[in-house]
C-alpha cells in the first residue's frame, strides 16, 4: 500500500488546496515554498526548531487519562492530549516558532499574522518578541471584543494590533487583510498564517509543524495505555490542531480522525461554521480550493460560533480532501453541547478548556459513551479555556 | 479579432493611448451603473473596466472594498453584473468591456455557464484577480473558445520566467499593477514602471495597460507616455461615493474630461 503523500508539488490535495492568489504574491509564495523545501529536513534548522519547543514551549505535552470523565460517560476510556498546558496555552504556538524560525532564516524583519480567538496573535506576538521580530497582529472588531484578555497580552507583547472593520469583522476578514499587508510589503514581511488554510505551501507547512502533537501521541499512547487510541477527535475551523494530530496517523488505518465543527446554533438552522458537515459546495477563498460556506452567487456567508477560533466559513484543503476520500470523518457540535461540556471538564477533571476544544470534547462524551470500556478515545485538548472566561460569564448574565 | 484588439490598433494608428476606467456594478445603486457606463463612454472612455462584487475582495484597498460592499447591499452580485452590461449593450455595441473579479463567484455559477453568459452578453475580456495562469488553464481554454480575452495581471514582483508563461496565455492586453499593494494604494515610481514594463515588452507584444496607483490626472499623463493603456479605478470610486446621487454623472463626466485631456 502506497504512503500517504499530499499534497502534490503544487500543493493539490486531489481537486483541493492550491495557489489562488494575485500576482503579486506568487513569487513570494514560490520563495516561501524553496525555502521551506531546504529548511525542512535541514538538521540545524530542525535541532532549533526542537530546541524551542523543548525549552521554550515545554514539550513534549503530556497524555492524561481523563479517569473521573470516562466513569462518568461509562465507555471507551477518555484520554487528553494536553496542548492547554503549552507556553501560550494552545498548540497555536508550534507553528510559530516554525515559521518564525524560518522568517528569520529568510532575513525577513516583520512579521504579520490574522487572528480569531487571538491565540495564534498571541503566539505570534510572543515568539516574535523571544527572536526580536516587529510584529503586527490583524484582528476583526468583532473579535476584539470578545477576545479582550488576549488583544491585551499581544500588546504586552510588543504586538501592534490592528482592528479589521471591513466585512464580517471576523477571522476571514482579518486575513483579508493580512493579505493586503503582505501584498504591500512583501519584501520585508512574512506572514505566519495560524491555520492549514490559505495558499500553497501553508497547508502543509502548518500541519507539518504541528504534526510534533500527532507524533508525540503515537510515541506516548503505547507507553500510557499500551496501544493506539481507537478513535482520535479534534475540533476543527481551519483545522490546525485536527490535522496536527490526524496527520502521522493517517496510514495507521485502524485509527478512525474525527473532526468536529462548529454547529452554532445547529447546522439545520443556517447559523454554524460547519462547511464540511452542512455539505458546503466548493469555492475558491484566501488562496486554496476548498468546501466554503456561500450563496448561490459565490459570496461568503456569515458564519457564526460561540467560539471565535471556529468562525470561520472555509477550512483547510487538506480536511476537505480527507473528507472525500473517507479518511477522517467529521460531526459539528452546537454552542449549547459545547458549554455543557465546557462546564462538566472543570468540574470533573479541573481543567479549563479553550470553547473551541469543548466541541471536541462534546462530541467524545457523546461517542465514548456508545464504545466499549476497552476502547479508547482520545481527544486533542487543543486550548485552555482562561481566554473564554468573559464570554462563558456572559452567556451566564455575569459580567467580571 | 477581439474588440480589445481592434481598439488597441485604431488608437496605435491615431497615435492614441486607452484610458480604462472602472467602476463596481451595482454602485452606488445598479440603476446607475447602465448611465454611467454610457457616461464614461462619452467623455473618453475607450473601453470600461467592469468590478464583479465580491465580499471578500483580497487585492482590493478601501474604497474598492466599500464599492463592493455598497453593491452587495443592492443585492448586486455576479448574474445582476452581466444583466447590467447586457442592459449597456443595447445602445452601446462597439465599447470593449472587460469583467473584473475574483474566482469564487466565477466558479459558483460555474466556469462554463459563466463563460456562456458573458459571451451573451458580449463582454469581451476577463480579469480574474486570483487566478494565477497555473490555475486557470481550463477556464482560459473555455474562453479562448468563444474568442473573449483573457487579461492577466504582472506585478513589479514577476520574474521574467513567470511574464514568459503568463504572456503565453494571456490575449487582449497585459495589465501591469504598478505598484506592490493594492488597489488605490500610495505614489507609484514613474521610472520603475517604465523599466518594467520596457522588460515585459521583451517578451510580448500585447498593450500594456498600467494601473493599481493612477490617482489624478498627472499620473495618468505620465503613465500614459510610457504604456498603452492607463486603467483609473479607486480615484472614479471615489467620486461615486462623494457625489449625490444628482451629481453623479456630471462629477465623473468632468473628471474623466480632465484625465483625457492630459493623456491624448
Amino acid at each position: 500500500m502506497q504512503a500517504y503523500d499530499l499534497p502534490d508539488a503544487f500543493g493539490h490535495f486531489g481537486q483541493f488546496g492550491g495557489t489562488f492568489v494575485a500576482e503579486t504574491l506568487v513569487e513570494a509564495l514560490d520563495e516561501l515554498r524553496d525555502m521551506y523545501d531546504k529548511f525542512k529536513d535541514d538538521p540545524d534548522f530542525l535541532k532549533e526548531f526542537h530546541h524551542d519547543l523543548k525549552h521554550f514551549v515545554g514539550r513534549p505535552s503530556p497524555i492524561y487519562y481523563a479517569e473521573r470523565l470516562t466513569n462518568q460517560i461509562g465507555g471507551a476510556r477518555i484520554f487528553l492530549k494536553r496542548e492547554d498546558l503549552n507556553h501560550t496555552g494552545a498548540h497555536k504556538v508550534n507553528n510559530t516558532v516554525g515559521q518564525a524560525l524560518l522568517a528569520k532564516k529568510m532575513g525577513k524583519p516583520r512579521v504579520i499574522a490574522e487572528t480569531g480567538a487571538g491565540q495564534h496573535g498571541v503566539a505570534t506576538a510572543t515568539i516574535a518578541a523571544r527572536l526580536g521580530l516587529e510584529c503586527v497582529v490583524y484582528m476583526g472588531s468583532e473579535d476584539i471584543k470578545r477576545q479582550s484578555p488576549n488583544v491585551y497580552r499581544m500588546k504586552l507583547l510588543g504586538a501592534k494590533v490592528v482592528p479589521v472593520e471591513s466585512g464580517s469583522k471576523t477571522l476571514k476578514d482579518a486575513l483579508n487583510e493580512a493579505l493586503r499587508d503582505w501584498v504591500t510589503n512583501v519584501s520585508d514581511t512574512f506572514y505566519i498564517i495560524g491555520t492549514v488554510a490559505g495558499p500553497h505551501p501553508y497547508p502543509m507547512m502548518v500541519r507539518d509543524f504541528n504534526s510534533v502533537v500527532g507524533k508525540e501521541c503515537k510515541t506516548q499512547m503505547p507507553e500510557l495505555a499500551g496501544r493506539q487510541p481507537d478513535v482520535i477527535l479534534a475540533c476543527v475551523g481551519g483545522g490546525s490542531n485536527a490535522m496536527g494530530i490526524f496527520y502521522p496517523y493517517i496510514d495507521n488505518k485502524n485509527v478512525r480522525l474525527i473532526g468536529v465543527e462548529a454547529a452554532g446554533d445547529g447546522v439545520e438552522t443556517g447559523r454554524h461554521a460547519a462547511p464540511l458537515t452542512s455539505n458546503s459546495p466548493i469555492g475558491v477563498l484566501h488562496g486554496n480550493r476548498t468546501y466554503l460556506m456561500q450563496n448561490d452567487e459565490g459570496q461568503i456567508i456569515d458564519t457564526h460560533s460561540v467560539s471565535a477560533g471556529l468562525d470561520y466559513p472555509g477550512v483547510g484543503p487538506e480536511h476537505a480532501w480527507l473528507k472525500d476520500s473517507g479518511r477522517a470523518e467529521y460531526v459539528a457540535v452546537t454552542d449549547d453541547d459545547a458549554l455543557k461540556a465546557f462546564h462538566n471538564l472543570c468540574l470533573i477533571e479541573g481543567i479549563i478548556p479553550a470553547l473551541e476544544t469543548s466541541h471536541a470534547l462534546a462530541y467524545a462524551e457523546k461517542l465514548a459513551a456508545t464504545m466499549s470500556k476497552e476502547q479508547i478515545v482520545l481527544v486533542n485538548l487543543s486550548g485552555r479555556g482562561d481566554k473564554d472566561i468573559n464570554t462563558v460569564a456572559g452567556i451566564a448574565g455575569l459580567s467580571l | 479579432m477581439s474588440k480589445i484588439e481592434s481598439t488597441f490598433l485604431r488608437l496605435k494608428s491615431e497615435n492614441k493611448k486607452a484610458l480604462i476606467p472602472f467602476i463596481t456594478a451595482g454602485d452606488p445603486h445598479p440603476d446607475m451603473t447602465v448611465n454611467m457606463l454610457h457616461t464614461l463612454v462619452e467623455s473618453g472612455a475607450d473601453m470600461i473596466e467592469v468590478g464583479i462584487p465580491f465580499s471578500d475582495p483580497m487585492a482590493d484597498g478601501p474604497v474598492i472594498q466599500r464599492a463592493s460592499e455598497r453593491a452587495l447591499a443592492n443585492d448586486v452580485g455576479i448574474k445582476k453584473t452581466i444583466q447590467l452590461v447586457k442592459e449597456f449593450r443595447k445602445q452601446d455595441t462597439k465599447t470593449p468591456i472587460i469583467l473584473m473579479g475574483y474566482a469564487n463567484p466565477i466558479e459558483a455559477i460555474g466556469i462554463k455557464d459563466f463563460v456562456n453568459q458573458i459571451k451573451e452578453a458580449d463582454v469581451d475580456g476577463v480579469i480574474t484577480v486570483d487566478y494565477p495562469p497555473e490555475e486557470s488553464k481550463d477556464f482560459v481554454t473555455l474562453l479562448r473558445e468563444q474568442d473573449i480575452d483573457s487579461i492577466f495581471l504582472l506585478s513589479p514582483t514577476t520574474e521574467d520566467n513567470r511574464i514568459k508563461l503568463i504572456t503565453e496565455q494571456a490575449t487582449g492586453f497585459l495589465y501591469y499593477v504598478s505598484l506592490k499593494g493594492v488597489t488605490g494604494s500610495a505614489n507609484i515610481d514613474i521610472k520603475q514602471v517604465s523599466d518594467r514594463v520596457n522588460n515585459i515588452k521583451k517578451y510580448s507584444n500585447l498593450p500594456i495597460a498600467v494601473g493599481f496607483g493612477v490617482k489624478d490626472a498627472e499620473t495618468a499623463k505620465q503613465v500614459a507616455l510610457i504604456s498603452d493603456a492607463v486603467v483609473i479605478g479607486s480615484r472614479i470610486i471615489k467620486e461615486v461615493e462623494n457625489s449625490n446621487q444628482e451629481d453623479l454623472l456630471e462629477n465623473i463626466r468632468s473628471l474623466m474630461t480632465e484625465i483625457k485631456s492630459t493623456i491624448s
